[in-house]
């Protein structure tokens, strides 16, 4: 088993760590909530710790292996116009999804 | 015909032409219209889409064999419509039009089903009680203070309250069978893989599965017909054939041998949802079945698990609601002219699209998966996962079913428990384990509180054995007649 100790909370720059991990701007009243209730839910999940998996493999995923594979044969995909259409920001004429300048 | 009348009443009528599906269609439409500003179950209703798709049905050459003629059916708000708004309950994609249909959606309307509407939900199907919502929580039609359960709560009160005899939902960790205890009807969770996910939006790849509800079993397993089938558009969805499940409806019963759990069921559990559990039990060995002790060690790990693993996927799969491609984004800051920069942007778009429980989500699984606690967390709750699996494997080896409650309570009251979302989370206690094992589930209405609150009755089959799961609720679902009930609204 690991050695692992869990703090009951987190302090502010972990949670603003995490968050800025997340791309997610937290509010004040956010930073102090969540780092009560992480450290809650932490301490809860912890129980997990006491349980011996010496040997057991993982599960990532229930699916039983089967041939996920198929022809590369070409078909008819979303066209521009409506790949576009949900963009807060886009150029249609160039076809382009468009974010603040990234360079100076 | 009754505002409860069942799939196959509706259906039978529709294609018989005792009925016209834009007859059917009208009532439900103005059912929903009178309704909904009480229960807030729908966040779109698709009036003339779904008149349209009703006259088409009616004008259908096949109307007499199709599967679901005229039969209307309420979508849960994170399964894509083309052309219709697809919020998942959420600001961050108030405005989103899907450019497609999940493939159920196609299916359901090959098959003759007219949607009449998306269903309000927890946001991004994260919660157990639908008050994770932009919208505002939908109310339960037995008791409009309490709440219907979640996420797929506008779903289950669509059917409850006689707005749809047909609704879809996703259940990642018991977001069908909850509600649908809570409300009274039967929800099912198939076998991971059995129902393609194309088109839903993602919350935890490896757990998320969408069902029906419906009122009766019967009415489930002709959901079922339409909705099972290998599709090449989803890499996780199963090539096993699909057998007919109304066909074996009949056969459940008398040789089943059902596994109960009873360290797990014999604690924490509400005294009213054990007195019912305990006469279901009772009801189902008058039908002739056995009832055989069983135990699941781990299944009592399986809430911490399930939040480890469903947090460390969520976090990865809502990472694409960046405000680029698709979604809100947030104005910038300082104004007219001002622009943020990328980082900021992203960041406030989130901030601002995301409520509460979803931030907090994303923040448990960007730190599980993080460099140092990677292995103490994600990869440990992994490898529980398997421990939980086996338990049921070597269960599975004894019987054909497991019996549990669906919900430890019956439907508690709007507000009541969101202040401590721990507290939420261990409402999952009995349903997230079949989730973690790929495992299909139904609840049945198996009895009410006092003051009239449903309880469900939940049994859990092996992989892809909805067969006999379906027949074994159908033979108990025989024996009772809570499946009658109705709200009064």
């Amino acid at each position: 088993m690991l050695a692992f100790a869990m703090p009951a909370t987190f302090s502010r720059s972990q949670i603003e760590a995490i968050a800025s991990l997340a791309h997610l701007r937290l509010d004040e009243e956010e930073i102090e909530l969540y780092a009560r209730q992480l450290g809650e839910i932490l301490e809860y999940a912890n129980q997990v710790q006491n349980i011996d998996t010496t040997g057991v493999p993982p599960t990532a995923t229930v699916v039983a292996r089967h041939e996920a594979d198929r022809p590369d044969t070409v078909r008819e995909s979303l066209d521009r116009t409506s790949a576009l259409a949900n963009a807060p920001d886009a150029s249609l004429e160039a076809g382009l999804f468009k974010v603040p300048r990234v360079i100076g | 015909m009754s505002q409860f009348a069942t799939i196959r009443e509706v259906r039978d009528a529709v294609r018989s032409g005792a009925r016209s599906a834009v007859d059917v269609c009208r009532e439900v439409l103005d059912r929903i219209e009178a309704q909904n500003s009480t229960l807030n179950a729908f966040n779109t209703v698709t009036r003339e889409e779904a008149l349209t798709q009703a006259a088409a049905v009616d004008a259908s050459p096949v109307r007499g064999s199709l599967p679901l003629a005229g039969v209307p059916v309420a979508l849960k708000d994170n399964l894509c419509t083309r052309g219709v708004r697809t919020t998942a309950s959420s600001r961050i994609l108030e405005q989103f039009v899907p450019p497609y249909d999940a493939t159920v959606v196609a299916s359901l309307e090959a098959a003759g089903a007219v949607m009449v509407g998306k269903t309000n939900c927890d946001e991004f199907a994260m919660g157990s009680s639908n008050e994770n919502s932009a919208f505002g929580p939908a109310r339960n039609p037995w008791d409009t203070t309490r709440i219907p359960g979640g996420s797929s709560g506008g779903s289950a009160v669509a059917v409850a309250a006689g707005m749809a005899p047909l609704a879809l939902g996703s259940d990642t960790g018991g977001s069908i069978r909850q509600p649908a205890a809570l409300c009274g009807l039967v929800g099912l969770k198939p076998t991971y893989g059995r129902v393609s996910r194309y088109g839903l939006l993602a919350f935890a790849s490896s757990l998320d599965q969408i069902g029906p509800f419906a009122r009766t079993v019967e009415d489930a397993a002709i959901a079922m017909n339409v909705l099972a089938g290998h599709d090449p558009l989803d890499a996780t969805s199963a090539p096993e054939t699909v057998p007919d499940y109304t066909a074996a409806l009949g056969d459940g019963g008398t040789s089943l041998r059902i596994g109960v759990p009873r360290a797990l069921v014999d604690e924490g559990v509400d005294p009213r949802v054990s007195a019912a559990f305990t006469e279901a039990l009772a009801a189902c060995r008058a039908a002739g079945a056995t009832l055989v002790d069983i135990a699941l060690p781990y299944a009592s790990a399986a809430i911490p698990v399930y939040y480890l693993v469903a947090t460390a996927e969520a976090s990865s799969n809502l990472a694409r609601y960046d405000g680029v491609r698709f979604g809100f984004r947030a104005k910038p800051e300082g104004g007219a002219g001002a622009q943020d920069d990328l980082r900021t942007m992203y960041g406030r778009s989130r901030e601002l699209g995301f409520g509460t429980e979803v931030k907090r989500r994303i923040m448990l699984g960007t730190y599980v998966l993080s460099a140092g606690y990677y292995d103490a967390y994600y990869l440990k709750a992994q490898q529980v996962r398997t421990l939980i699996r086996r338990d049921y494997e070597q269960a599975f080896e004894h019987v054909e079913v497991v019996a549990m409650p669906t919900s430890p309570t019956p439907a508690f009251r709007i507000g009541e428990r969101v202040a401590d979302p721990l507290q939420m989370y261990l409402a999952d206690v009995f349903t997230v384990s079949a989730n973690l094992a790929g495992l299909p589930a139904i609840s049945i209405p198996c009895g009410f509180t006092d003051d009239r609150l449903p309880i469900g009755l939940q049994l859990t089959g092996r992989m892809f054995d909805e067969t006999t799961l379906l027949s074994a609720a159908h033979a108990y679902e025989r024996q009772t007649a809570w499946w009658k009930a109705q709200p009064t609204l």
